[in-house]
């Protein structure tokens, strides 16, 4: 019951391309190979996180001041919205999904995606969409400057009456990243559900592929409503509809709920796969069996289903009524029973273990303490009084990036780390990873931390400038902020030079469990070829001397002679 | 190095470590929750010592399960580490359901009690009333106010970019919020443009204003100052700009304001949008596009931004 039907036509699918270049140049080519996109999309990503990472040093230089010093206020509101925007739909959305495709499909013992050419044209949307909105900012305009949320009227108040503005690019471009998503979202589910290897039962399924899944559920559900919202708001914007147009009778409350329908569950898109992440390499690297794998792996559709009914929580001061305020507080809540499940798991986890604090452990250990702490500030703003208060102040910014940049994009660069042997055939230098975690750790406590105290005072958020009594926690804020600047310095020395000539990697140089660690280092193009691995074991099995699929000495061999 | 085993008698040392653990942390959690209260500004309206209780009672559990689980991950840090060269496994455990269980239902209880005791605060806010549609452009003096509750007001709040203006029941225009101290007081919020914020941080209170709807909104100050009145919904250029002072004072203080600003002719207020625009402009109008400020609204009383605020 459990064993799952293997489509051996989708085997013999033609990978690469014939005639694909098979050398540096077949990054820069509409390539269908799974383990190329992702390492595309990983490139790609990472220099877009450079590029937000920039825009928001800019943003912090200019808050380290109260008054609006540094550059003109329509200026620094552009420029915190392209921050905003670049680290959602250019470096985050995108750097998971090149993790999807480099382990999906190895993972479960495919050869490659179910549908190699949406694939590429997946990510070949991305530097499409990449170069409207960064061209957004050469228009006479500027770029978009309404917050990532865009709301109306702000956004459509087109204040120089020019046809093609940066909002119209923004929301262009919002909508191609929708499209690409939708497109990967449709490949990622059809490989999980129908090309796992014989006797991978999704019970059996290692946990990143079940986040991954539902986070990729999310997508299909969400995006047409958030596409619809943006497609509305392209009409009232560039050809006189009134959708949310006050003056036409249109409802500018309407469109926060099409953005809040998709953009809190977007928020699970993005940490759902970190919660793999974490499963992964808690095992990995504490020598343990996850405790309560189950639950663990159910507690993510837990999480998925109450995702997509607590949106209302964004609108808790807009004029909800009352009745809808406290039930969308209810669902709002619920949602840290699931996930506290999985707290609880990896903690429970590391008890006892035989823990080696390498890279990837030490910023998964970091972006865990650091994500129990966000959830508790999230209970906090899920409560009605709690939230008017402190809604859209400086306590939201340090919330959401505790979530994305402490939690998310620390297990993010766990994952790269936890992974770059297997995917680039080389090992990375363990001083330069921990100096950049020690970097980042500090850097980004002391980035945020503070500003939950601003909050708390009343600063509110996407402000150019502000009363000197916010002063000191903007100072150490900003502070921080350059501190995370001088972090990617090890890292991207870390990256190039391992790449060039780090030591050569064995197939499974942390001793790991799991199918994509049979492979040699970097797998073939086909990765299992015709020779797929039955599985016959639960993920994980450390410790419990059970081999996760049958013949596992045979194919630990082949690995190492290939 | 302490090893975790499963003995089988309990665990006399263990138990007095856990015990002695949690009860430090339940101190800690008490010292964070009485802490919690220096965060924020003073108490200006009657919501605000609601919205501090509940705020402490989350810091307290927060506090309490964040030391706890990072306590419990810090000692795996300390004596669970494999020393170099040890390639062995930790002992296999694949899960307890018991604990599972607890894990479950102890979390439920906690935010649902949070969501029940939530639930009471807001009722004691009681500050958001009808939001009422209206067509943009025509008057929203047509819209009926709806506080019978309310010993002052309504008030209408007028929001725009950038400035604030309040205008009494009598006509009395104002830059500035006037509210005498201990009566429940109704506004009338409007937006002619785009969305903003009425948030006063020391009142604890914030409600959006959206334009097309007159939102009835009440509130009731407990303490005489000067507090800050920040839009807090992003409204564009100068949005950090668009800020006022509520001034919270005696009765008697209050009447006479009304009184003497009711004598007043009309002038332009606060409008630190046009200030800075005018400022943009003589300097090359450089920067990205932004719509013009609206004009500054007339007043009695334009106010004074050179008077510090306590909060
Ligand atoms: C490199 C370190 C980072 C710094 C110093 C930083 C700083 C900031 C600042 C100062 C703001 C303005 C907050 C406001 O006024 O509302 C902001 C907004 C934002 N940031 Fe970051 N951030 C960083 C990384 C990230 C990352 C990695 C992400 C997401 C992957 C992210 C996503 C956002 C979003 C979505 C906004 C909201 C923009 C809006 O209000 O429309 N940030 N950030
Ligand atoms: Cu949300
Ligand atoms: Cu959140």
């Amino acid at each position: 019951m459990t064993s799952t039907k293997f489509d051996p036509r989708i085997l013999k699918a033609p990978h690469p391309v014939p005639g694909a270049p098979d050398n540096w140049k077949r990054f820069f080519s509409f390539n269908t190979d799974a383990k190329v996109i992702g390492i595309q999309y990983i490139a790609t990503s990472l220099l877009f996180l450079l590029v937000g990472g920039l825009l928001a040093m800019i943003v912090r230089g200019e808050l380290i001041t109260p008054p609006a010093d540094l550059v003109d206020p329509t200026v620094y509101n552009g420029l915190y919205t392209m921050h905003g925007t670049v680290m959602l739909f250019l470096f985050l959305f995108p750097v998971l999904n090149g993790l999807n495709n480099l382990l999906i499909p190895t993972m479960i013992g495919a050869p490659d995606m179910a549908f190699p050419r949406l694939n590429a044209a997946a990510f070949w949307l991305v530097p499409v969409f990449a170069v409207l909105l960064m061209g957004s900012f050469f228009l006479p305009g500027g770029p978009a400057q309404a917050g990532w949320w865009s709301y109306p009227p702000i956004s459509i108040q087109n204040p120089m009456g020019l046809f093609f503005n940066g909002e119209q690019l923004w929301l262009l471009a919002v909508a191609l990243s929708g499209i690409s998503s939708i497109f990967g979202a449709i490949n990622f589910v059809t490989t999980i559900v129908r090309m796992r290897a014989p006797g991978m039962g999704f019970f059996k399924m290692p946990l990143y592929c079940w986040t991954a899944w539902g986070a990729q559920i999310i997508q299909l559900i969400g995006l047409p409503a958030l596409t619809g919202g943006a497609i509305m708001l392209l009409f009232d914007l560039s050809f006189g509809t009134s959708f949310f147009r006050p003056e036409g009778g249109g409802d500018p409350v309407l469109y926060q709920h099409f953005f809040w329908f998709y953009s809190h569950p977007a928020v699970y898109v993005m940490v759902l796969p970190v919660f793999g992440i974490f499963s992964e390499v808690f095992t990995c690297y504490a020598r343990k069996p996850l405790f309560g794998y189950k639950f663990v792996a159910l507690a993510s559709f837990g999480i998925v289903f109450l995702s997509l009914i607590v949106w209302v929580h964004h609108m808790f001061y807009t004029g909800t009524p009352n009745w809808m305020r406290i039930l969308f507080m209810f669902t709002t809540m619920t949602i840290a029973v699931p996930t506290g499940v999985k707290v609880f798991a990896w903690v429970a986890t590391l008890w006892g273990g035989k823990l080696r604090l390498t890279t990837p452990m030490l910023f998964c250990l970091g972006g865990l303490i650091n994500f129990i702490f966000a959830g508790i500030t999230g209970v906090m703003l899920g409560t009605v009084p709690i939230d008017i208060h402190v809604g859209n102040t400086y306590f939201v910014v340090a919330h959401f990036h505790y979530v994305i940049f402490n939690a998310i994009v620390l297990g993010v660069f766990a994952a790269v780390y936890h992974w770059f042997p297997k995917f680039t055939g080389h090992m990375y230098y363990e001083g330069l990873g921990k100096l950049h975690f020690a970097l980042t750790f500090i850097g980004c406590t002391l980035n945020w931390l503070p500003l939950h105290w601003a909050g708390l005072l009343g600063m509110p958020r996407r402000v150019a400038s502000y009363d000197p009594e916010f002063a000191i926690w903007n100072v150490i804020a900003s502070i921080g902020a350059f501190m995370l600047g001088v972090a990617a310095i090890p890292f991207i020395l870390n990256m190039v030079s391992s790449w060039a000539r780090g030591p050569q990697s064995p197939p499974n140089p942390w001793g790991a469990i799991g199918l994509e660690w049979l492979l040699p280092s970097p797998p073939p193009a086909e990765n299992f070829e015709d020779d797929v691995p039955t599985v016959i074991n639960n993920p994980y099995g450390y410790g419990l001397g059970e081999p996760q699929v049958a013949d596992e000495e045979y194919y630990i061999r082949r690995a190492q002679e290939a | 190095m302490t090893t975790t085993t499963n003995n089988k008698s309990p665990n006399v040392g263990a138990i007095v470590i856990i015990a002695v653990a949690v009860a430090l942390n339940l101190v800690l959690a008490v010292l964070m929750a009485r802490w919690s209260y220096s965060w924020f500004p003073p108490q200006a309206s009657s919501a605000a010592p609601y919205v501090d209780d509940l705020f402490a009672l989350e810091t307290g559990i927060g506090s309490f399960l964040w030391f706890g689980l990072t306590g419990v991950i810090g000692w795996t840090l300390l004596f669970n580490r494999a020393p170099k060269y040890d390639e062995s496994y930790g002992e296999p455990i694949e899960g307890n359901n018991r604990l599972e269980i607890t894990w479950t239902v102890i979390p439920t209880v906690i935010v649902f009690a949070i969501a029940i005791y939530s639930m009471q605060v807001n009722d004691k806010l009681d500050a958001l009333g009808p939001k009422q549609k209206y067509a943009l452009g025509t008057d929203p003096a047509t819209v009926a106010a709806v506080d019978p509750r309310a010993t002052v007001g309504p008030i209408d709040v007028i929001a725009r970019q950038w400035s604030w203006e309040f205008i009494y029941p009598d006509g009395v225009r104002s830059s500035e919020l006037h509210l005498p101290i201990n009566q429940r007081v109704n506004f009338r919020l409007i937006s002619e443009d785009v969305n903003h914020s009425f948030y006063v941080p020391a009142f604890r209170l914030k409600q959006d204003i959206i334009p097309g709807s007159v939102i009835s909104y009440s509130l009731t100050p407990t303490r005489e100052g000067r507090f800050r009145l920040r839009d807090a919904m992003f409204s564009g250029a100068y949005f950090s700009q668009n800020q006022t002072d509520v001034i919270v004072e005696s009765d008697e203080a209050y009447s006479s304001w009304l009184k003497a600003t009711a004598k007043q002719p009309l002038q332009p207020g606060l409008s630190p949008g046009s200030d800075l625009y005018a400022k943009r402009l003589a300097n090359g109008d450089k920067g990205w596009a932004t719509v013009p400020p609206a004009p500054a609204p007339l007043v009695n009383d334009p106010g004074d931004a050179s008077i510090p605020h306590d909060a």
